[in-house]
């Protein structure tokens, strides 16, 4: 196969948009799209310090390569979730990739703020582990952002990551999560921050190759916990839809996005209050992150 | 050639030459998970591979996370 731009051999096709590049020519293809993710969301500007969360697998690293490439000022926030060899070698990765760039990296460990590690919080409460651990991420960067005055959160969710959680709401249409389902997330409460996915117009081969082409050293393995997670599931099915129809996902997505993601929007209002406990935004009064570390205790 | 597949990763030995596509074909695997790596190179679904190669099938779809 020839490269699109240059003609010379090519080193991945994206029959999505009917075209190969060799190397230069797909990762030049490849900073374009997250440019223009950040223009078309104003997800943030030339002088803002960004918190970029990384995980140490091919999307997180692959972002903090971009934007440092790109000459923004992005730092590293690293959750250590305790998941044994899993956690220890992604941590290793970070750690490697921040001292290789030469890049600032935080590390939080959620067994310190939540009282336990994932394995252990799996076993306190009945929520899906993912689940669990999803909002203790999502609280934790929040909670990092706002204690080291960064205004914004990148994280590394691709194309593939957004379609699936798409299928997966409009399954079950789940009105809120549909409105909340967006490329780039103001803030709309002075205690949370904007979070972004700057790589939301990149699929899943797209930053892994990415992440090849650039010699980074990401962890492959996946968290033993991802195994049989209804994510999965959806990405199959969507990955079988692409493969009959390339294209599929990404109209799947932009549509939803261009067309749909509005009469959600609007349908659903929420109030946001400040969580009894810690003073992290929720819709209740104690928030769920302070729930899941009550359910954690009274485990023990 | 040898192949690499991960989770578990484990290894193969296949005789004979062929299409990056039948050798995807044959092991069941869509193009568009993986990414195939021979050495340093990344390869398209038309590229040969041959007896001698070294080639590692990385799956790129990662999962759960919310
Ligand atoms: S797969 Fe689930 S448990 Fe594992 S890190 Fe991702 S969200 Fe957490
Ligand atoms: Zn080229
Ligand atoms: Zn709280």
């Amino acid at each position: 196969m020839k490269c699109r731009k240059c003609g010379g051999t090519a080193v991945l096709e994206l029959r999505r948009h009917n075209v190969a590049f060799c190397a230069p020519d797909f990762l030049e293809f490849f900073r374009r799209q997250v440019n223009e993710a950040v223009r078309r969301h104003r997800m943030f500007t030339r002088d803002e310090s960004l918190l970029v969360a990384v995980s140490g697998g091919k999307d997180s690293l692959a972002l903090w390569d971009v934007l440092l490439e790109e000459g923004y000022s992005a730092t590293g926030l690293y959750l250590d979730l305790g998941i044994f060899d899993y956690s220890r070698e992604s941590r290793a990765k970070c750690e490697a990739f921040a001292a290789g760039r030469g890049a600032p990296l935080r590390i939080v460990s959620v067994e310190q703020e939540v009282g336990a590690a994932i394995p252990e919080v799996r076993a306190a409460t009945r929520r899906p582990t993912c689940s669990a651990c999803g909002l203790s991420k999502r609280y934790l960067m929040n909670k990092a952002a706002l204690e080291h005055g960064f205004p914004v959160v990148a994280t590394g969710h691709n194309l593939d990551d957004e379609a699936a959680t798409l299928f997966g709401s409009v399954l079950h249409w789940q009105t809120e999560p549909l409105a909340r389902q967006s490329p780039a997330l103001p803030s709309t409460h002075p205690k949370l921050v904007r979070r972004v996915k700057p790589l939301y117009r990149l699929s899943e081969l797209e930053t892994a190759a990415y992440a090849f082409l650039r010699g980074i050293d990401y962890i492959v393995e996946e968290c033993p916990f991802a195994k049989g997670a209804t994510s999965l599931l959806h990405k199959d099915i969507l990955n079988r839809l692409e493969d009959a129809s390339p294209g599929a996902k990404h109209n799947f997505l932009y549509g939803f996005l261009e067309k749909g993601r509005a009469a959600f929007e609007q349908a659903s209002p929420v109030e946001l209050n400040e969580c009894v406990r810690c003073g992290q935004v929720t819709t209740g009064t104690l928030c769920a992150f302070c729930k899941l570390a009550d359910q954690v205790k009274r485990s023990r | 050639m040898k192949v690499i597949l991960r989770h578990p990763k484990r290894e193969m030995e296949l005789a004979g030459r062929r299409r990056v596509k039948e050798l995807l074909n044959e092991l069941d695997i869509l193009p568009g998970t993986v990414l195939v790596i021979r050495g340093s190179e990344l390869l398209t679904i038309d590229a040969v591979v041959g007896e001698e190669d070294v080639i590692e099938l990385r799956p790129v779809i990662s999962g759960g996370g919310a």
